[in-house]
């Protein structure tokens, strides 16, 4: 168990690195395109040419084939190596709003390419995008989760510590927010908002919305630990000692609703990403140029691209490890929790 | 049965709010909903104002809302800007397809979760329920949009079934017979991911309300007179575990529902889901009103069926309802 806790904490640990430090990463901007080589395959590191084994690896580029951009029509040029150089210098990027930078992890000369994950359908590199449309897409699952958390638990601690009427009324909300089903309510939500905006807004306006529909489930698990912690003996004991309700609930209550505020955290936070990506896959959330897994998945949403390019189901394939590091993590907590 | 009629006043005060609560937010939505056609030089001043008032938005939100109120208590839930047509019909067509694949997916995944997860909890550790435990875990973390797209483009590569739409195009000169296989291999995939998805989560909470019986003392006592492990499991545990588990049916639903709207949008089924995102996308206010009465009618509608299937089965629920009045 503690392995496995262990394990979820680094490699999480190691996602996140990653994906904020995207511009060092990636060998390529996110929005560069390169008109002529759309819906290029992953280019494939090669350690053995006529010369031999080499200990570093190398790729040839692309040509187009005689079917022009027909799927499978890319074949490699073997009359040119390009070896891939580590640490070299390549595009620029900004790293955490700091001065430019250029150094990159790896990349190969010009006129080569290294496509890792292959291109998009403007040749844009497939895998810098999933770097960065990561970043976008786990930056507003987390600020949603922010949102919630400080809502639902707002709310559920002026119910469960007030109770009474206030009590009644809140829950009774609440309950009208959690019989909706989400994404139609999440929709019709967006619906009155306006459609397009600039790429920051619309990510503030997204993060909010999702954030904000999603109070009612932690409020009232926050009101039940409240209820229950009141009337614990050490607490009726420090209010008989003349403790304000600020005192009680900062010193008293708060602790005890952090560990579940935690667990909650690690379910919500996947959940608000595939929130993000579903609503940036129907066009409803962040828009192009700006890359997110959600928007760079709607390109498979044409028959020809769905079938043809299955390196476009990079994102979908992130979003599934960064999910299913978050569910365990949650799963970590919740034991830890139930054990405690 | 005032148990019933307590939930049906339960059951119309939350569609009351949910309705409220739409309104409210079409007012405190950022901009008016003719901003964009605003931007068209082509369409003047004059019109908008025109159009604005024939579908009532210069008027105050309490006036408009009980005008829509009064209208929706005889199922007219507005007018459709982009379809020129009253929405009611509009929905009911689609929502009909939306039921159709739903109600499917409902009963295929209980059909599958019950067995499943009563033989897990009885087999406690064993090889299946490890597995069980296993796949559902994995299938809870995986995004439903990813299941949905991966599934497709499967079977959009390999050919096994038809991808998008309800029936073949030429299914006006099948007969009968031909037509219900032409929908059924339709409706396949989009209840295959659904399933998939729904199934994951139920079978958990199966086997979760099992396992609580099974460790209850009277199980034990029971199993300690000697009651076959068949009789005991079928006598005394399922009767008393069916009751968390209907429970969950009514609550499943939300999920579902969502659900559904995702695998419609993807696999092209015409149901609710692409309406509704057709709706957001051409802002068609009364439209996406309705769209999301519509869901919560779903839901409404599904926790009744849920609370009158407890009555039946639970006689505690029928005791209770007998000592209130």
């Amino acid at each position: 168990m503690r392995t496995k806790a262990a394990a979820v904490i680094v490699l999480l640990a190691g996602l996140h690195f990653v994906l904020l430090f995207a511009g060092f990463f990636a060998p390529y901007d996110p929005t560069a395109q390169n008109r002529e080589m759309s819906y290029a395959p992953p280019t494939r590191l090669h350690f053995r040419d006529s010369s031999g084994f080499h200990l570093r690896p190398f790729v040839y580029a692309w040509a187009v084939g005689l079917n022009g951009d027909q799927p499978g029509s890319y074949q490699e040029d073997r009359s040119h190596e390009y070896p891939v150089r580590f640490l070299i210098s390549g595009p620029s990027y900004r790293l955490l709003g700091a001065p430019t930078l250029t150094l990159h992890l790896l990349g190969v000369d010009e006129p080569g390419k290294i496509f890792l994950f292959g291109s998009d359908g403007f040749g844009r590199d497939e895998l810098s995008r999933v770097l960065y449309g990561g970043q976008i897409s786990v930056a507003a699952g987390i600020s949603a989760t922010i949102i919630t958390l400080l809502a639902g638990s707002a709310v559920g601690i002026i119910a469960g510590y007030y109770g009474g009427w206030i009590d009644e009324a809140l829950m009774g909300v609440d309950e009208l927010f959690l019989s909706l089903p989400w994404l139609y309510f999440l929709l019709g939500v967006r619906a009155f908002l306006p459609l397009h905006l600039s790429t920051l807004r619309t990510f503030f306006l997204l993060t909010g919305v999702i954030g904000l529909i999603g109070w009612a489930r932690p409020a009232r698990l926050v009101r039940g630990m409240v209820l229950s912690s009141r009337n614990r003996n050490y607490v009726l004991a420090a209010r008989g000692f003349g403790a304000s309700d600020f005192y009680l609930l900062r010193r008293h209550i708060l602790p005890e609703v952090f560990g579940l505020l935690l667990t909650q955290a690690a379910l919500l936070i996947p959940r608000y990403i595939a929130a993000e990506v579903t609503l940036s896959f129907f066009g409803l959330g962040v828009n192009e140029p700006m890359p997110s897994w959600g928007n760079m998945l709607s390109a498979l949403q044409q028959y020809g691209v769905l079938v043809s390019y299955g390196w476009l189901f990079a994102p979908a394939c992130a979003l599934v490890v960064t999910s299913v590091l978050y569910s365990s993590l949650a799963e970590v907590f919740h034991s830890r929790l139930k054990s405690s | 049965m005032s148990y019933i009629s307590r939930r049906l006043l339960r059951a119309s005060l939350l569609l009351l709010g949910v309705s409220a609560l739409c309104f409210l937010f079409t007012e405190m939505a950022p901009g008016s909903f003719f901003d964009e056609m605003r931007l068209n030089p082509q369409i003047s001043p004059e019109t908008i104002a025109a159009l604005r008032s024939s579908y009532g938005l210069d008027r105050p939100l309490a006036v408009r809302y009980g005008h829509w109120l009064r209208a929706a208590v005889h199922a007219d839930l507005g007018y459709s800007i982009a379809y020129n047509m009253p929405v009611a019909p509009l929905l009911w067509e689609r929502a009909k397809n939306t039921l159709l694949l739903a109600t499917t997916a409902l009963i295929v995944t209980w059909m599958i979760s019950v067995p499943l997860g009563v033989w897990a909890a009885n087999r406690r550790g064993g090889l299946l329920d490890k597995a069980v435990a296993v796949a559902s875990s994995f299938l809870i973390s995986v995004p439903e949009l990813v299941i949905a797209v991966g599934l497709l483009a499967l079977v959009v590569r390999w050919r096994i079934l038809p991808a998008g739409g309800m029936m073949s195009a030429d299914s006006e000169s099948f007969t009968a017979l031909a037509k219900l296989r032409d929908l059924a291999r339709h409706l396949a995939l989009p209840v295959f991911i659904l399933v998939l998805c729904e199934t994951a989560v139920i079978v958990r909470h199966v086997r979760a309300s099992v396992l609580e019986v099974l460790g209850a003392p009277y199980v034990q006592a029971a199993r300690g007179l000697g009651t076959s492990p068949a009789r005991l499991l079928f006598r005394q545990v399922l009767p008393v575990a069916a009751n968390p588990a209907i429970s969950l049916l009514g609550f499943s639903l939300a999920g579902l529902l969502s659900g559904s709207l995702i695998v419609e949008a993807v696999c092209g089924w015409p149901g609710l889901g692409p309406l509704i995102l057709e709706a957001t996308l051409s802002r068609d206010l009364y439209l996406v009103i309705g769209g999301i009465m519509f869901s919560a009618l779903f839901m409404v509608g599904g926790n009744l069926v849920a609370d009158i299937m407890l009555i039946a089965v639970d006689p505690r629920i029928r005791k209770e309802g007998a000592d209130a009045h």
